[in-house]
């Protein structure tokens, strides 16, 4: 197994230009984890046009991406902690024994354990994403456009195992996307499709357009109508030592669940909240003899944040190496390649090593700088967590005008997010998850680009899907991703109902 | 509207003082647009122009470069035009491709006569390349394996169909006596994809631009079978014969040159020209433009003028011919 550019990649990674932007991001990403109105892709739709405008390599802005993803995880414990409301999706289950050890005066110890416990995840995944990354890469040799669409078809099933939502309203979500994909100048024939004769749409809706917008606006459209739902904070931490007798007992909850947290993450389309959930009830499953589970027990504190800190590191995998995302984040992150003129995919690795050696290295060192940020610093993210919301929502439209106006210099970009952002609210209310849209935007373009380059090639035979062993071996994949979950989810039923009828 | 008025008021009064042609107005913010993201095609233009203007003294002061992509262009024209069309101060980046969305109307709601068409100071020509294990040597070999089977052709370029990429492809289709519209057109992202598209076997010929290609061509990975120009180009691409040679009458130059807005005075629009003219002279000049990749090609003022309307003619023709 080749692994030079791993070794490239510390060399980016420890540039001191590219530790500092790694710190700052990792900085970023806690806060922005800790606050439980914004998560880790806010963070980085807010970050993105910043990075880009200000001029820094992709490498570097890959690495202040990946920082904040990563240091969300970190962030999002703290609030789930201290307030009992969950910082971020992957940090959920950490409530649940979490909150009581808060409860009980131990919100320091809870605090560091779980710090810890994120360490172990986060150091698991980031080994999995090396080793895991070139063997996947060695497959891109032979991949043309008949391929291309295969894969995006197999990205496209994957969705419908997006556990923990709505499936109709997923499904609803990725056409939207779709749709949105096809607006502006069609790649194939020339012609504008669905710009009005509107010239700043014929380049179609731009991506960070649509990424603010939909996730940054209409969640400051969120804080303002939950305006005055109070939550009490829980300002005494205890003491921040932890007992060497609970680090023991955790250390193999936390392992265990570090690798199903990295599995998860793999597979493109479940993220950090489906791995924790996984992790959590593993835990308690092997683990919960005495009943504890629930009402303050380490290992069900370690358990979902070894977890959701290597499932984002598992994320990385099919997005570094197929150009698949895993999840909404990557789909940002992905879409962060393109703004770079980068076509992320199967050849990412060999064209770009520094790209992908940077941030899987940079992974490594962000974990340390994560853990000592998060140890003595822990104080000051829980104090953060009391910044009002008039002070919060202000923030968070400047940073997303300032945002869309510095890569696109338009004003019409602006209206646009603004009009996207409203009715990304009112699709919120409605119950809608916005990842499929972005996911459906971002997947779009390239599988319809790609079937048509293909078809162009055979002269309009479909035979041509499924010459290769890729494509087939594809297909395999594809069918059997879309049909496992609803097979679990009809056994799922049929033992509900016989337990009911029991 | 008083500015306005005030102001082509002093470009008449320079102009009339400047009758011998010496040109004091130099413009005071000099400024250049590129219509699309820094790095592309407009953005090498506007700082072949920056760079040399400054290098050769024709400006005191550095031209600023600013960005406004979208629509290959379009959103710039529509800005110099609805927005800017009185400021002497700018110049905005343009292409034959501008040239060739005008004819097919795909530039807004307006046409060639909508700006002032200043000069051009590089061009690149078009190719058609094959993978470097190809049966094919010459052109004429391609035009009659083409002819033989048209249906076996794959033919890849840069863009959308209408685009100038598929243009020298249906060139190529015209040669061999074929329909171009019934070419089977793979539009690929940029040159760099089909280079990878020529080396996977997915594509068999590929059509694009000189000065992208030459250096794969020159490391053997693919062999360029003929060049759109009217003589054999410079330096690694002179053993390439012209289609002209080979007995097909195809050109395809890609200008590059500069617009600027329909009010600007008479005054500042023959600065602009002379500076041009005399940076064209120079040393300094041919070497910024060689770096570009750019080959000569100075075509400015009236003429030029002339040249885009009967570039955008020429390719209104060609579009109905092609069948678009």
């Amino acid at each position: 197994m080749n692994m030079e550019y791993l070794w490239q990649g510390f060399g980016v990674a420890l540039t001191m230009q590219n530790l500092l932007i790694g710190l700052a991001g990792c900085f970023i990403g806690t806060l922005v984890g800790a606050l439980p109105a914004i998560g880790p892709i806010n963070g980085i739709a807010l970050l993105l046009p910043i990075a880009y405008s200000m001029g820094l390599p992709p490498e570097s802005t890959m690495i202040l991406l990946a920082a904040i993803y990563c240091g969300a995880e970190y962030g999002g414990r703290i609030s789930s902690i201290l307030l009992n409301v969950p910082g971020d999706a992957g940090a959920v289950m950490t409530a649940l024994d979490g909150y009581p050890m808060a409860r009980q005066g131990r919100a320091g110890e809870a605090l560091t354990l779980s710090g810890l416990a994120s360490f172990a995840g986060g150091m698991i995944g980031a080994t999995g994403l090396a080793l895991f990354a070139p063997v996947l890469a060695g497959l891109a040799i032979g991949f043309g456009p008949a391929e291309y669409f295969v894969l995006m078809v197999f990205a496209f099933a994957t969705l419908g195992s997006m556990v923990g939502s709505n499936p109709v309203k997923t499904l609803i979500g990725c056409v939207l996307g779709l749709m949105l994909a096809t607006v502006g100048l069609d790649a194939t024939s020339g012609a504008y499709r669905f710009t009005f004769d509107e010239p700043e749409l014929s380049d179609g809706i731009e991506f960070v357009v649509l990424v603010i917008g939909l996730f940054s606006i209409s969640e400051a459209l969120l804080i303002l109508e939950h305006q005055g739902r109070g939550v009490t904070v829980i300002r005494k931490l205890g003491r921040m030592m932890v007992r060497m007798s609970d680090v023991t007992k955790s250390t193999g909850t936390a392992l265990r669940s570090a690798c199903i947290g990295f599995v998860v993450g793999v597979l493109p389309g479940t993220g950090a909240s489906v791995s924790s959930a996984i992790a959590y009830t593993t835990a308690k499953r092997i683990s919960d003899t005495e009943g504890t589970f629930g009402k303050g027990d380490v290992r069900g504190l370690a358990a979902p944040e070894a977890s959701n800190n290597a499932t984002a590191c598992g994320a990385f995998v099919p997005m570094l190496t197929l150009g698949v995302p895993g999840s909404g984040t990557t789909a940002v992150m992905l879409g962060a390649l393109m703004l770079y003129n980068i076509q992320p995919g199967p050849m990412l690795l060999t064209e770009r090593p520094e790209i992908v050696g940077g941030l899987v290295a940079s992974l490594f060192v962000g974990n340390f700088l994560l853990l000592l940020l998060n140890l003595p610093l822990v104080n000051i993210f829980a104090r953060i967590l009391t910044v009002p919301n008039w002070l919060l929502v202000p923030g968070i439209l400047v940073l997303s005008i300032i945002g869309v106006y510095s890569t696109h210099a338009s004003v019409f970009s602006i209206f646009l997010m603004l009009g996207i952002g409203f009715v990304g609210w009112l699709l919120r209310k409605a119950g809608f998850d916005m990842a499929p849209i972005i996911l459906g935007f971002v997947l779009g373009r390239v599988m319809e680009v790609n079937l048509r380059n293909a078809l162009a090639i055979s002269g309009g035979d479909p035979s041509i899907l499924f010459e290769s062993d890729i494509s087939r071996i594809l297909w395999g994949l594809a069918v059997l991703v879309a049909v496992f979950p609803l097979v679990l989810s009809w056994r799922a039923r049929r033992r509900n109902v016989r337990m009911t009828a029991e | 509207m008083i500015r306005m008025f005030s102001k082509s008021m002093a470009g008449a009064m320079i102009l009339a003082a400047s009758m011998g042609g010496a040109a004091f107005a130099e413009p005071t913010k000099p400024e250049c647009l590129a219509g699309a993201k820094p790095g592309g095609g407009f953005d090498l233009t506007c700082r072949l122009a920056a760079n040399s203007l400054l290098a050769t003294h024709e400006i005191s002061k550095p031209m600023i470069v600013t960005y406004m992509d979208g629509g290959v262009g379009v959103v710039a024209y529509n800005h110099v035009i609805s927005k800017r069309s009185h400021d002497p101060n700018l110049i905005s980046a343009a292409s034959s491709g501008s040239a060739l969305l005008i004819a097919q109307g795909k530039f807004g709601k307006y046409d060639e006569t909508a700006v002032r068409w200043l000069g051009a100071l590089g061009a690149d020509y078009g190719v058609l390349v094959v993978n470097a294990s190809s049966p094919y040597k010459t052109l004429s070999d391609l035009v009659a394996a083409y002819k033989a089977d048209p249906k076996s052709f794959a033919v890849g370029g840069g863009g959308a169909i209408g685009s100038q990429d598929w243009m020298k492809g249906s060139l190529l289709a015209k040669a061999a006596g074929q329909p171009p519209k019934e070419m089977r057109y793979v539009a690929l992202e940029g040159g760099g994809a089909v280079l990878t598209a020529l080396e996977g076997g997915h594509i068999k010929v590929g059509a694009g631009d000189a000065a992208e290609m030459v250096k794969h061509h020159a490391a053997g990975k693919v062999r360029i079978l003929a060049v759109m120009s009217p003589e054999r180009l410079p330096g690694e691409l002179a053993d390439v014969p012209t289609a002209k040679e080979q007995g097909f009458d195809i050109e395809w130059p890609i200008w590059r040159g500069f617009y600027v807005g329909k009010d600007v005075p008479d005054a500042d629009y023959q600065w602009w020209v002379n500076a041009f003219e005399k940076l064209s002279k120079t040393p300094e000049f041919a070497r910024e433009r060689e770096e570009r990749g750019l080959f000569e090609y100075t075509v400015l003022g009236a003429d030029f003028e002339a040249q885009v309307k009967s570039d955008v003619s020429r390719y209104k023709t060609l579009a109905s011919e092609f069948g678009l």
